[in-house]
């Protein structure tokens, strides 16, 4: 649209900005709520005399002397001890997000490079699974994986979580690997190059902004399960989801909801340094595929 | 590319989704015609955070021989599928025989867990979807209308409700609409009524899914249509202006039309993803009032100490059948495109 078109000040403009304010208040108030009130006591945050009381910290005044206090944090990160499920996520992390873009990317470029109908009907396949709530296939692991005694190991997590996110990984380095030039490769090949090795010194040096965006959401995958990970991991080995949902349940009983609200924030805290480093990233990923095809 | 190189290139991903996701379904498949052999029962009481209550549990020790020597139990055909937890033939003739009002036999179905959980299912994807989609344009066209130096940080702020984490972001929710948190309390002074409670009733907790999905997947939609914005070209709008369409005239006649092929796209990928909701109901606590088949399956698996897996098949493959229904569209699409960009 024209510059002039943009700036000109009509009402439906003034409509249309409305609604974007309250979009962004909507979208943003619950994590600058629950963060603000995580360094407060429970009488605060969940004051139902009034509401101002979680903003100026009354009863945290009382209670501690300070308007902020850590102690839903020492509470969930050293009472509780947090730091055992955040380790844990963090291992399951790392290594799902590296198999998973090892094995994604050539099968990725393998796919883009075919241009045979098997290939595309493997990614049709792929369509389908990736559509297959996680729960379902979940429910088929659980009997094998307790026989094979495999049950409850982080390993398995880790595979079952590189498998779930496989269909997701395809296509998008399917997709990005097609907008590189096939001539880049062809020409290492006609050199003498093998297609592994034209693979390894001529693609891999080009991929890395479709290989981070596709990296990006595997992380997301890993980060945000629950389904598989609260059902497939034993107590010690517990990743942070589920402890939280975990939490939930005990710290209400014991009244200490604070730990619980500490722990969310923890793990809202790292997502948000996502968002803000990586937003094109994101926004790129999330378009692949909507706009284009 | 030969053969025999795109089949080295491709043999660990498809290894992993043979194994991890083709195979578990013919696991579910098989589990869902199997039952667990008879079990000796105990009445024990289970505490949770909401009470004591009395539950019949397994005797494991008694039963853990059998089981162990044939953990899927013995082979009932189809009987699961068609039993009181799952399909109701059986109670849904009844009711049809007995009822002498549609709307009384549907409320004697809806009874019935699984019908239960397609009620909230279907209810929660037929409003979200639309719902995402029309204020996700909205939003789209208010920050393309934006100055360039705000929509960096609005776009941040948009993306945050969908890449916070299910179970954490309705947890969030979930606190603040508590009958003590802020949404919470204000309804109460609003309504003047110190008992309301979006907890306690069916209507308000699936109001409040619904609210919370809309919230959740908006961002997505948003980003779709943004994108799809920057791509609709300036000649076509301008003309229209020359002509004397107004700004909502050139919307609603030259972007929308544009945009058309993403509003399919996301009716598609929303329809799909609304279907599976879950966490919310665990996020919410959501269960007395409102369930999914995905709940289903997750709570069946949980049940203490002895998963019920003959009764998470069958709704798992009842679920699949569904997701695969309200797949074909986007296949057949996918299929165009590429027979289309093949030719």
């Amino acid at each position: 649209m024209t510059t002039k078109a943009k700036l000109r000040i009509t009402p439906l403009f003034l409509i249309s900005a409305m609604l974007v304010a309250l979009w962004l208040f909507l979208a943003s108030f619950p994590f600058l709520w629950t963060l603000w009130g995580s360094f407060k006591v429970q009488a605060d945050f969940f004051s139902k005399a009034d509401w101002s009381n979680a903003l100026s910290g009354v009863n945290t005044i009382a209670q501690t002397g300070s308007a902020f206090t850590g102690a839903g944090y020492f509470g969930a990160w050293v009472q509780e001890e947090f730091w055992k499920p955040v380790t844990n996520s963090s291992i399951v992390i790392f290594f799902t997000v590296i198999i998973s873009l090892t094995i994604g990317t050539l099968g990725g470029y393998a796919l883009a490079r075919s241009g045979r109908r098997y290939a595309f009907w493997i990614l049709m396949a792929a369509l389908v699974f990736r559509a297959m709530p996680h729960i379902t296939l979940v429910s088929g692991y659980l009997l094998p994986f307790f026989e094979w005694n495999v049950w409850g190991l982080m390993p398995t997590t880790i595979i079952v979580l590189v498998a779930i996110n496989q269909p997701f990984t395809l296509w998008m380095l399917h997709s990005f690997f097609l907008n590189i030039p096939k001539d880049m490769d062809e020409s290492a090949m006609v050199d003498g190059c093998t297609r592994f090795q034209a693979f390894w010194h001529v693609i891999i040096p080009v991929m890395w902004p479709g290989v981070i965006t596709t990296g990006l959401f595997s992380f997301l995958l890993a980060y945000n399960d629950f389904a598989v990970t609260s059902m497939l991991l034993s107590q010690e080995n517990e990743t942070m989801i589920p402890a939280i949902a975990g939490f939930l349940g005990t710290v209400q009983v014991e009244g200490n909801v604070m730990f619980a609200v500490a722990a969310v924030v923890s793990a809202t805290v790292p997502l948000l340094f996502l968002v803000m480093f990586f937003q094109k990233q994101i926004v790129s990923g999330l378009t692949t595929g909507a706009v284009k095809g | 590319m030969p053969n025999r190189t795109f089949f080295w290139f491709i043999l660990p991903a498809m290894t992993a989704m043979i194994l991890l996701i083709a195979l578990p379904i013919v696991s579910v498949l098989i589990q869902s015609v199997h039952i667990q052999h008879e079990q000796v029962l105990v009445i024990s009481e289970s505490c949770d955070p909401f009470g004591c209550t009395q539950v019949t549990s397994i005797d494991t020790e008694a039963t853990a021989k059998l089981r162990a020597e044939k953990p899927l139990g013995r082979f009932i055909g189809l009987d699961t599928y068609t039993d009181r937890a799952h399909l109701a033939f059986d109670e849904i003739s009844m009711a049809w025989n007995s009822s002498n009002s549609m709307g009384a036999f549907f409320k004697r179905v809806l009874n019935l867990p699984l019908y239960k959980a397609l009620a909230f299912t279907i209810t929660y994807t037929v409003f979200v979807t639309p719902l995402v989609i029309l204020f996700g344009l909205a939003v789209a066209v208010g920050v393309n209308n934006l100055p360039k130096i705000v929509k960096g940080p609005t776009v941040f702020i948009s993306l945050l409700p969908m890449i916070i984490t299910p179970l954490v972001g309705s947890i969030i929710l979930f606190w603040m609409v508590d009958g003590d948190g802020i949404i919470g309390a204000m309804l109460q002074r609003i309504f003047e009524d110190n008992s309301l409670s979006l907890k306690a009733s069916p209507k308000l907790t699936w109001i409040m899914l619904i609210v919370y999905g809309v919230w959740h997947h908006l961002p997505f939609s948003f980003i779709v249509f943004y994108a799809g914005l920057q791509t609709v070209s300036e000649d076509t709008v301008e003309a229209a202006m020359i002509d004397g369409a107004s700004s909502w005239q050139r919307m609603i006649n030259v972007v929308v039309p544009h945009l058309m092929p993403l509003v399919i796209f996301l009716l598609l990928i929303q329809l799909m993803d609304n279907f599976r909701v879950f966490e919310p109901i665990i996020g919410f606590s959501a269960d007395a009032h409102a369930t999914s088949l995905s709940w289903i399956i997750f709570n069946a698996l949980r049940e203490s100490g002895s998963p019920l897996f003959s009764s998470a098949g069958a709704t798992s493959m009842i679920t699949i059948v569904g997701v695969v229904i309200l797949l074909v569209p986007l296949l057949v699409h996918t299929y165009r495109g590429y027979n289309k960009k093949s030719n």
